[in-house]
C-alpha cells in the first residue's frame, strides 16, 4: 500500500495546478483527459491503468485537430497515430504480464501489488520488457519515437501543450517505472544498457535539436525531449538516488513546462508570432512575462534554489554512485546537456527577451493580467519552493520509493 | 569543533538574500533612494559582522594550541542522496574563509555605497541593488561552504548574478551577447567541475570539507589523485576554477563582462567572483598539494601563462576597462601560480600564504582602480582614453586615490602590493625558475600599461570636454578613500602568522635579493611609460610600427575570440545542431511519415474492395470458398495418400 502513497502524492502534486487554466469551450474534453491522466496515476490494476492510458490520448486528438493552430490535423494525426502504436505494444506487454502472472496454482491477475509479489519466469520477462518499456516509451519521448512530441506541440492549444508536456508525457516515465520496471525486474536490469544509450541519445540529441530551432514551441517541445530522457535515463540506472531524482524531475519538468507553454501562450496571444526572430526586446513591454520567463529559463538549466537543481543534481549523483565504466561515461555525456542547454535558453532570452524593440508595434503591448499573473506565479512559486527546500519533498518520494527499490534489487540479487 | 560560539554568522548569508527577495519582489513599489539604502544597509550590518567573526576567529577563539582551527559556525541538510553523501548548507570558518568575508563584505559594502552615486538616475535603480545582494549573498554563501557541493550551489549562483549584472543594459545588445558568453563559457568550464566533484566525492563518500582535506584522513591517502578516463580529477575540478577566474583558456569572458556597470565590474570582475576559483583551489589544497597528481603543476602554468598574455594585451587596448580587466587576469595569474607552486604545511606554504595575501590586497588595489574608473567615465561619458586626458585637474580625489592603486599594483614599497607580490616571487623563485622569470617581467609590464593608463587619462593631452569634468559625489569618493587607506596600509598585516595552508604560523622575511629586483623592474616600467606618456609624443607609434605584426596580434587578444567563434557558430552550430535538427525533421520523422504514408497509399489502393456491390462479394466468396476447398482437398489427398 506505500505504493499507492506515492502515487497520490504524485497526482497531488500535478492537483495542485491543474486547476488554474481558463475556461474555454473545449473544457469538457479537458476534463475528460484530466480525469484519464488522475485515473491512470492512482490505478492499481494494470487493465484500469490501460483503459485509463487510452482515456487519455483520445480527447488529445480532438483538442489538437479542432482548436489547434497550424498543420493541426496532420499533428494530430501522427501524435494519435503513434501513441496508438505505442499503445498496442503496451497492450501486448500487459497481456503478456497478465497471462504469466498465474501459474498452475493462482489464477492470473491485473493487480500490480499482487503481481509484484510473485515472479513471472525470465523468458516471459525478457520478451514482454520491450513491449511494455516502448509502449510507455513512447509516451515519454524515447528516441527515435519522439517526433509526435515537437508537431504535436507546435499545433496544440495552450492549455493542451501544458497540460500535455506537464502531465501526459510523465505518464510515460511512470508507466515504465511502474509496470515495466516494477513488475520485470530481471529483464529490466538485463536489457537497461541498451534503452540507457538511447536515452542517452534522446537527452543530448533534444538539447542540440532544440539550439536550432525558432518556433517558441519547437524549442520546448525539444527541450521536454531532452528532459523526458533523463527521466527515463534516470529511472534505467536502478539505484535509490537516481530513481529518486527521476521522481523529482518528473515534477520539474511538469512544473516548467507548463510554465513555459503557459508563458508561450500569453506572449503569442500578444505578438502573434512564436518565432524568436521576429520578437525582441519584449522584456521592457511585458516585464513581468519576461522576468518569470527567464525564471523558468533558468530551472530548465538548473540554476541551483529552482526544482530543476535539485532533480538533476540527484539523477547524476545517482548514476554516478554506479561503479563501471559504461555507466559513468555516459552519465557524463548526459552532463553535457545541462551545458547545451544553457546555450539554448540564453539564445532564446537573449534574442526574444533583450535587445531593442524590433518591432514598432510591440511597443504598445501590455503586461500580464490578473489572472495570467496567478497562473504563472503559482507556478513559478512550486518552482522556487522545490528548488529552494527540497529536503521534504525528496524525503518523502525517497520513502515511498524504498519497497518499490527493494523489490528490484532482491529480485536481482544485487 | 566548536559550534556554539559562531552560530550567529548564518545572519552573513540570509541578511542580503532577504535584502535581495524584498528588492526582487517590492523594489517597483519603493522609491529609488530607500532601495538604494536599504540594499547598502544590509551590507552595512554584513560589513560589521564579517568584522567581529574576524576578529573574534583570529585573536580571540581561533587558535588551539597555537593552531588555527576549522569552525562550523552552522549547518543543516539540505537534500540527502543517501546516507554519507547529503548536501548541507552552512558555514565553516577557518582562515582562507574568514579572510574572504572580510575581503567581499568590504567590497561589496564599499560598492553599494558607490552604486548609490554612480547608478543615481538610471533606469532599473532597484533591480540593480537587487541582484547586487543576490550576488552578495550567493558569494558570500561560496566562500562559508562547507561542502563541495554547497560550493557548487552557490558558485552556480555567482555565475547566474554575474550574468544578471553584466546584462544590466539589457537593450543593448553587446551587453546581453557579453553576458550570454559569460555565461555559457564558464558553464562549460562547470561541467568539467562538476563531473570532478562527482567523481572526487563518490570515491571519496563525502563531500564535506574538513573530511576531505584533512590531511591524515582517508579521502587524501586513498580517495584523490583519482584518473577517470585518463584525466585527473583534479584537473577536472580545477577546470571549473579556471572558468571562473577566467584563466586561460577561459579567459575570453571576463573582458567582455566589462559591458556591465563599472562598479559591478569592481566588485564581480575584479575583488571576489573571479578569485572564486583561486579560492576554490586553495580550499581543496590539502588535495592538490598532497595527492602527488600533475593537478599543481597545471595551476602553476596556467597561472602564469595567463598572467603572461594577459600583461602583454593590457599594453595594448585603449578601453580603460578592458585594461583594467586584463589586468586582472594577470594578477589573477599571479595567484594561481603561487598556489601552483607552493607546498603543504609550515614554511613549503609560503606559496598558498602569498597567495591568499595576493588576493586580498588585490581586492582592496583592484577595486579601487575600478571604481576609480568609474569616476572618470562618469565625468568624460566615455571609456576610451583617447577621449580623455589632463584629467588631474578636474577630478583631484580619484586623480590621488588612482595613483595611489597605480603604484601599489605597480609593487612599489611600502604599499600593500609590494609586500604580496614579494611573497608570490619568492615562493615562485624557490620552485620553478622559469616561472620565476615570467613574473619578473610580467611584473615590469604591469607597471608599464598601468601608468599607461594613468599618463593618458590624467595627464597627456589637454581634450576639450563638451562640459566640464566633475568630481564624484561624496558617496562615490568615500570608498575611493576607504579602499586607498586599504591599499596603502593592508601589506603590514602579518599573513604568515594568520592564513596558512596548514594553520600554523611560520617565519617569513622579505628576501631583499628578490625583492630589489623587482622593486627596479617596476620603476623601470614607470619610467618608460612616463617617457611615452606623459606627454603626448609621437614615440608610441613609432615603436609600434616597428612591431607591427606583433602588436596587432596583441591588440586583438591573440584572436581567441575568433578561435571560439569558429568553435561555437561553424562547428557547433552548423556542424552539430543544424544537422541534428535536419536530421530529427527528415530522417526520423521522415521514416514515420514514410510508414504513415506506406498505410495510406496501401489502403487507398485496396479500398476498392469495399465496394459494396452484392454481385461482387458474392464473387469473391464462392471463388475464396471454392480455392479453400481445393487447398483442403490437396491436403487431404497427401495425408491420405
Amino acid at each position: 500500500m506505500i505504493g499507492l502513497t506515492a502515487t497520490v502524492v504524485f497526482a497531488g502534486k500535478f492537483a495542485s495546478w491543474e486547476v488554474e487554466f481558463l475556461s474555454k469551450e473545449f473544457f469538457i474534453t479537458l476534463i475528460l483527459l484530466s480525469s484519464g491522466v488522475f485515473g491512470f496515476f492512482i490505478s492499481l490494476d494494470l487493465f484500469t491503468m490501460f483503459l485509463f492510458y487510452e482515456l487519455a490520448v483520445i480527447p488529445m486528438y480532438l483538442l489538437i485537430g479542432i482548436w489547434g493552430s497550424g498543420p493541426r490535423e496532420y499533428s494530430a494525426m501522427k501524435l494519435t497515430l503513434m501513441l496508438m502504436g505505442g499503445s498496442a505494444f503496451l497492450l501486448l506487454g500487459l497481456l503478456g504480464i497478465y497471462f504469466y502472472s498465474g501459474n498452475d496454482t493462482v489464477s492470473p491477475t491485473f493487480n500490480i501489488l499482487e503481481i509484484a509479489e510473485r515472479t513471472i519466469p525470465a523468458e516471459a520477462q525478457r520478451f514482454f520488457f520491450p513491449f511494455a518499456f516502448v509502449g510507455f516509451g513512447v509516451l515519454g519521448a524515447l528516441y527515435p519515437l519522439h517526433t509526435w512530441s515537437p508537431d504535436g506541440h507546435a499545433s496544440a492549444p495552450t492549455a493542451v501543450s501544458m497540460l500535455h508536456a506537464g502531465v501526459l508525457m510523465k505518464l510515460g516515465g511512470y508507466g515504465c517505472f511502474r509496470v515495466a520496471m516494477f513488475l520485470l525486474p530481471e529483464a529490466a536490469n538485463e536489457m537497461a544498457w541498451f534503452f540507457l544509450i538511447l536515452t542517452t541519445i534522446s537527452i543530448v540529441y533534444g538539447a542540440f535539436g532544440a539550439v536550432h530551432q525558432k518556433d517558441l514551441k519547437y524549442i520546448n517541445a525539444y527541450s521536454s525531449v531532452s528532459h523526458c530522457g533523463l527521466v527515463l535515463f534516470a529511472l534505467l540506472m536502478m539505484n535509490p538516488t537516481a530513481m529518486d531524482g527521476a521522481i523529482l524531475q518528473m515534477i520539474s519538468h511538469g512544473l516548467m513546462c507548463a510554465l513555459f507553454f503557459a508563458l508561450i501562450g500569453m506572449i503569442y496571444g500578444r505578438t502573434h508570432t512564436r518565432m524568436i526572430n521576429e520578437m525582441g526586446g519584449i522584456m521592457r513591454v511585458m516585464p513581468f512575462l519576461g522576468v518569470i520567463y527567464v525564471i523558468g529559463g533558468l530551472a530548465s538549466l538548473g540554476l541551483p534554489g529552482l526544482s530543476g537543481f535539485v532533480a538533476e543534481m540527484s539523477i547524476f549523483v545517482g548514476s554516478f554512485q554506479i561503479n563501471d565504466v559504461f555507466h559513468r561515461v555516459i552519465t557524463v555525456l548526459a552532463c553535457t546537456s545541462i551545458v547545451v542547454t544553457a546555450v539554448y535558453i540564453l539564445r532564446l532570452v537573449g534574442i526574444m527577451l533583450l535587445g531593442p524593440i524590433i518591432h514598432k508595434e510591440h511597443e504598445k503591448l501590455g503586461d500580464a493580467h490578473w489572472f495570467e499573473r496567478i497562473s504563472a506565479g503559482a507556478l513559478t512559486a512550486a518552482i522556487i519552493g522545490m528548488g529552494m527546500a527540497p529536503f521534504w519533498l525528496s524525503d518523502m518520494i525517497g520513502e515511498s520509493l524504498i519497497p518499490i527499490v527493494k523489490q528490484l534489487t532482491t529480485n536481482i540479487g544485487l | 569543533m566548536e559550534t556554539n560560539c559562531f552560530n550567529y554568522t548564518y545572519l552573513i548569508i540570509l541578511i542580503p538574500f532577504i535584502s535581495f527577495v524584498i528588492l526582487g519582489l517590492f523594489g517597483d513599489y519603493l522609491k529609488h533612494k530607500i532601495s538604494g539604502w536599504l540594499g547598502t544597509f544590509s551590507l552595512f550590518l554584513v560589513f560589521i559582522l564579517s568584522y567581529y567573526t574576524a576578529y573574534q576567529y583570529f585573536f580571540n577563539v581561533g587558535k588551539v594550541e597555537g593552531v588555527y582551527q576549522k569552525f562550523v559556525g552552522f549547518n543543516f541538510v539540505w537534500l540527502r542522496f543517501t546516507e554519507s553523501l547529503h548536501i548541507d548548507i552552512g558555514g565553516l570558518l577557518d582562515p582562507i574563509s574568514v579572510m574572504m568575508l572580510v575581503v567581499i563584505s568590504t567590497v561589496s559594502f564599499m560598492v553599494h555605497l558607490y552604486s548609490i552615486g554612480y547608478m543615481h538616475g538610471e533606469r532599473g535603480f532597484e533591480r540593480y541593488f537587487s541582484f547586487l545582494s543576490l550576488f552578495s549573498f550567493s558569494m558570500l554563501g561560496l566562500v562559508l561552504a562547507t561542502n563541495i557541493f554547497q560550493m557548487y550551489i552557490f558558485w552556480e549562483l555567482v555565475g547566474v548574478s554575474s550574468y544578471l549584472l553584466i546584462g544590466f543594459y539589457y537593450q543593448r545588445p553587446s551587453a546581453v551577447a557579453a553576458s550570454k558568453k559569460a555565461f555559457i563559457v564558464t558553464r562549460f568550464a562547470d561541467l568539467g567541475f562538476l563531473v570532478g566533484i562527482l567523481i572526487l566525492s563518490i570515491t571519496t563518500g563525502t563531500f564535506d570539507y574538513v573530511t576531505l582535506t584533512d590531511p591524515n584522513g582517508t579521502a587524501i591517502t586513498q580517495g584523490s589523485g583519482i584518473v577517470f578516463l585518463g584525466l585527473s580529477t583534479l584537473i577536472l575540478v580545477f577546470m571549473g576554477g579556471a572558468g571562473k577566474s577566467a584563466m586561460m583558456p577561459f579567459h575570453i569572458w571576463l573582458p567582455d563582462a566589462m559591458e556591465g556597470p563599472t562598479p559591478v565590474s569592481a566588485l564581480i570582475h575584479a575583488a571576489t567572483m573571479v578569485v572564486a576559483g583561486v579560492y576554490m583551489v586553495a580550499r581543496l589544497f590539502p588535495i592538490f598539494a598532497i595527492s602527488g597528481t600533475p593537478g599543481l603543476e597545471v595551476v602553476a602554468y596556467i597561472g602564469g601563462i595567463t598572467s603572461l598574455f594577459a600583461a602583454i594585451v593590457a599594453c595594448t587596448q585603449f578601453d580603460i576597462k578592458r585594461v583594467l580587466a586584463y589586468s586582472t587576469l594577470s594578477q589573477i595569474g599571479y595567484m594561481m601560480l603561487a598556489l601552483g607552486v607552493s607546498g603543504y604545511g609550515g614554511h613549503e606554504g609560503l606559496g598558498f600564504m602569498a597567495s591568499m595575501f595576493h588576493l586580498f590586497t588585490h581586492a582592496m588595489f583592484k577595486a579601487l582602480l575600478f571604481l576609480g574608473a568609474g569616476a572618470i567615465i562618469h565625468a568624460v561619458h566615455s571609456n576610451y582614453m583617447y577621449d580623455m586626458g589632463g584629467l588631474r585637474k578636474y577630478l583631484p580625489i580619484t586623480h590621488i586615490t588612482f595613483l595611489i592603486a597605480c603604484l601599489t599594483i605597480a609593487g612599489i614599497p611600502p604599499l600593500s602590493g609590494f609586500f604580496s607580490k614579494d611573497e608570490i616571487l619568492v615562493a615562485a623563485f624557490h620552485h620553478n625558475k622559469f616561472l620565476f622569470a615570467v613574473e619578473y617581467i610580467t611584473a615590469g609590464l604591469t607597471a608599464f600599461y598601468m601608468f599607461r593608463l594613468y599618463y593618458n587619462v590624467f595627464w597627456g593631452k589637454n581634450v576639450h570636454y563638451h562640459h566640464t569634468p566633475h568630481e564624484a559625489p561624496v558617496t562615490m569618493t568615500i570608498p575611493l578613500i576607504f579602499l586607498a587607506i586599504g591599499s596603502v596600509f593592508t601589506g603590514f598585516i602579518p599573513f604568515n602568522k594568520l592564513v596558512t595552508s596548514d594553520g600554523l604560523p611560520f617565519e617569513a622575511h622579505i628576501e631583499w635579493g628578490i625583492a630589489i629586483p623587482s622593486i627596479l623592474v617596476g620603476i623601470l616600467g614607470i619610467i618608460i611609460a612616463t617617457v611615452l606618456y606623459k606627454k603626448e609624443t609621437a614615440i608610441p607609434d613609432k615603436i609600434i610600427g616597428s612591431i607591427k605584426i606583433f602588436h596587432k596580434w596583441a591588440y586583438n587578444k591573440f584572436y581567441f575570440d575568433e578561435l571560439y567563434l569558429f568553435i561555437t557558430q561553424k562547428i557547433i552550430f552548423k556542424r552539430i545542431s543544424e544537422p541534428v535538427a535536419w536530421f530529427d525533421r527528415h530522417v526520423v520523422d521522415g521514416l514515420q511519415n514514410w510508414f504513415a504514408w506506406l498505410a495510406n497509399t496501401v489502403s487507398f489502393n485496396i479500398r476498392g474492395f469495399q465496394s459494396g456491390q452484392l454481385q461482387q462479394y458474392g464473387w469473391v466468396f464462392v471463388s475464396g470458398a471454392l480455392i479453400l476447398v481445393i487447398i483442403f482437398s490437396f491436403y487431404w489427398y497427401s495425408i491420405n495418400f
